[in-house]
């Protein structure tokens, strides 16, 4: 260690116990990181997640120090970045499901940060925590709304990757559209990226052309709302309020708030009572919302649409209640069963009996 | 299949390939002229961004497709600088460009990812589009394809009808030999590489003016790394990029409809094809090397030129 450096220790040092005579709070700032998949300006996934680490710094204010990267693939490069990360702070969130295995091999290492990785379900270390959103209960609710708003009967869905929680939404929004309308068709299109404007707006076209009036997404970019728009068919917003991107096209949008959450463990760090949890909220804690409802939605479905909401917060309806088989007619759920989040809900991995579409491998 | 879905899947390979076309037949007259720019995916990202931008504010599409062409020349003329006058090697600089590029139009581009543009859109010739089947199918595309398949044809006709394209040639076959009697290798490199900085530019606004009406930091997604493998699939011949561009987009395109229609083809071996056929023509290239009858890869692709030497 240079003079210089040792120096700055030694201030910093005695700065701090300055700090702790002079004031209550703890002197040293928590420092919080959070790695994202896309672009802070996709105004989807990413963006959504880092309104809640904007949170977090408005709320804490200088009691935190937080650090984003955005754009890191989900290959080695993510290994390296959580690891550099993991050199210089107390807590790091990784945001998407494909961080799971290097966040579980980097939290082995650094026993003393705490991880906390979104949509896995992986936590062999007590240094780990796994949350994630119920976000296929706002995909019951658009699927109500989907069902009732089509002519054609037929849903075009983008998704991105076949991993657990695009397939729960699949699930939820065709098993909620069947109930309201018993003639309802899916398709499905797998773009196999989480955000590449070009490719979702081709898929949104193709899916049109192909007789969908209703769009849904699982993909981060405004793009298919865009082409909605444009071909005069619905849409949903996806992690954020779209409307800016479709004002006649967005029914209404599935907002992800992760801000309260971020702050409940940022501060558990600070607290010191930060224990390895597994979280899995949905719209009864807030962390599912909903934009604002379409105007040109008939009253009886916005009713529809807004009394789902409020059963879904109050734990009255579950979107998977049995009876549900699978998609080769095997059973699933049992008459009135309602699945446990691991393994059914976490791990999922087949379509539900109706879906015309090949499972991919 | 009815006929309104057959026409959307011709568009839809159109608007796929267009931005292919212009990035790689930018990049064939680069390389024809013996110079190897990788950093066509950063040139391109920053056309979308300015096509993007000027259009916001000005709402003029001539206005935004000119300053993209101009975002794609400034970015170029940074690699023509180092590569002719300062003589870096050509392989990291471009790699660097693109890095930059990327960099760049994300910094630049914060404060445009809110908002949302008119596109540019399809303008059917007048009585030649009411042709029952074939107006639909020739005369209702969006301007800009009629441009890119123009290009393809102007690159042609310079290099193979002009006395400065048989100059430019020569140039990427032997730049000594050219400089010895007299010509200026490093003017035409320069040109050439403004030349494909603008058709990038292009190929990039392409995605931000005609295809979706946003703008989003790394919105090119690869594509400019695909008209790189295309000028190879091209093996330098011009119109070929056309062929090789449809099939590329057609590829994204039919797997998207298959996927849709339920016709069971796996969507990864499927985007791998292209490539494979790149593959296998580099190989039948350098095969042909062996023969010594390859008469398609610019002798002086990628070597540093110094007049002195």
């Amino acid at each position: 260690m240079s003079n210089r450096s040792l120096s700055s220790v030694v201030k910093l040092s005695i700065l701090s116990v300055v700090l702790a005579f002079t004031s209550n709070v703890y002197a040293d700032p928590v420092k919080a990181a959070f790695v994202y998949i896309g672009p802070t300006g996709d105004h989807g996934w990413t963006f959504a997640h880092d309104q809640g680490a904007k949170y977090v710094k408005e709320m804490m204010g200088d009691d935190v120090i937080v650090t984003t990267v955005e754009s890191v693939e989900e290959n080695s490069d993510s290994e390296r970045v959580i690891t550099s990360l993991a050199r210089k702070n107390d807590i790091i969130f990784t945001t998407s499901f494909g961080y799971m295995n290097p966040t579980v091999k980097v939290a082995a290492r650094y026993p003393d940060v705490k991880f906390e990785h979104a949509t896995g379900y992986m936590r062999p270390t007590d240094n780990i925590s796994t949350y994630s959103a119920r976000f296929y209960e706002g995909r019951h609710v658009i699927g109500k709304i989907a069902g009732r708003m089509t002519e054609t009967n037929v849903i075009g869905y983008i998704a991105s990757f076949p991993i657990p929680e695009v397939i729960r939404g699949i699930n939820s929004a065709y098993l909620a559209a069947k109930s309201v309308n018993p003639d309802i068709e899916i398709k499905i299109v797998w773009v196999y990226s989480w955000y590449d404007p070009g490719k979702e707006a081709d898929a949104a076209n193709a899916l049109i052309a192909q007789g969908a009036d209703i769009l849904m997404q699982h993909t981060d970019s405004t793009a298919p709302m865009t082409v909605a728009e444009e071909k005069g068919v619905y849409a949903f917003g996806q992690a954020s309020n779209m409307r800016e991107w479709g004002k006649n096209a967005q029914l209404t949008g599935i907002i992800d708030d992760w801000g309260p959450y971020y702050l409940e463990r940022v501060q558990a760090v600070k607290d010191g009572t930060w224990t390895s949890t597994d979280v899995f909220h949905g719209v009864d804690s807030g962390m599912v919302k909903f934009a604002p409802m379409n105007n040109s939605m008939p009253f009886e479905v916005r009713n529809e649409a807004s009394k789902a909401i409020i059963d879904l917060s109050m734990g009255a309806i579950h979107p998977f209640t049995g009876p549900i088989n699978k998609q080769d007619g095997s059973a699933w759920l049992a008459e009135g069963e309602t699945p446990p989040n691991y393994p059914d809900l976490l791990t999922m991995d087949f379509y539900v009996e109706g879906i015309d579409a090949k499972y991919p491998n | 299949m009815n006929e309104s879905l057959f026409i959307n899947i011709i568009i839809g390979i159109s608007i796929a390939s267009v931005p292919l076309i212009f990035a790689a037949i930018g990049e064939l007259l680069v390389e024809r002229s013996g110079v190897l720019n990788l950093g066509v995916e950063g040139m391109m990202i920053v056309g979308a961004l300015l096509g993007f931008v000027v259009m916001s504010h000005t709402q003029n599409p001539y206005l935004a497709v000119l300053s993209a062409m101009l975002g794609g020349m400034v970015i170029a003329s940074i690699f023509a600088f180092l590569t002719q006058f300062l003589l870096t090697n050509q392989v990291a600089t471009g790699l660097a460009l693109t890095l930059f590029g990327l960099g760049f139009a994300a910094f630049a581009g914060r404060g445009y990812t809110e908002e949302t543009i008119q596109l540019i859109t399809a303008v059917p010739i007048p009585y030649l589009s009411d042709i029952p089947y074939l107006g639909p199918l020739l005369f209702s595309f969006n301007p800009l394809v009629y441009l890119a398949f123009f290009m393809v044809y102007l690159v042609w006709w310079f290099l193979f009808k002009t006395k400065q394209g048989l100059i430019l040639r020569a140039i990427g076959d032997n730049h000594d030999a050219a400089h010895a009697i007299g010509h200026n290798v490093v003017r035409y490199r320069v040109m050439a590489i403004l030349f494909g900085g603008a058709m990038a530019g292009i190929g990039g606004a392409f995605l931000s003016l005609v295809q979706v009406p946003i703008w989003g930091e790394g919105m090119t997604a690869g594509r400019g790394w695909i008209a790189l493998g295309l000028v190879v699939f091209a093996s330098w011949q011009p119109f070929r990029i056309i062929f090789g561009a449809i099939l590329f987009g057609g590829i994204t395109i039919l797997q998207i409809h298959a996927q849709g229609l339920n016709i069971n083809v796996s969507a990864q071996y499927l985007s791998m094809l292209p490539y494979l056929a790149t593959i296998v023509i580099l190989v039948s290239l350098r095969m042909r090397l062996k023969n010594k009858t390859n008469r398609t890869v610019p002798n002086c692709l990628g070597r540093i030129f110094h007049s002195t030497t």
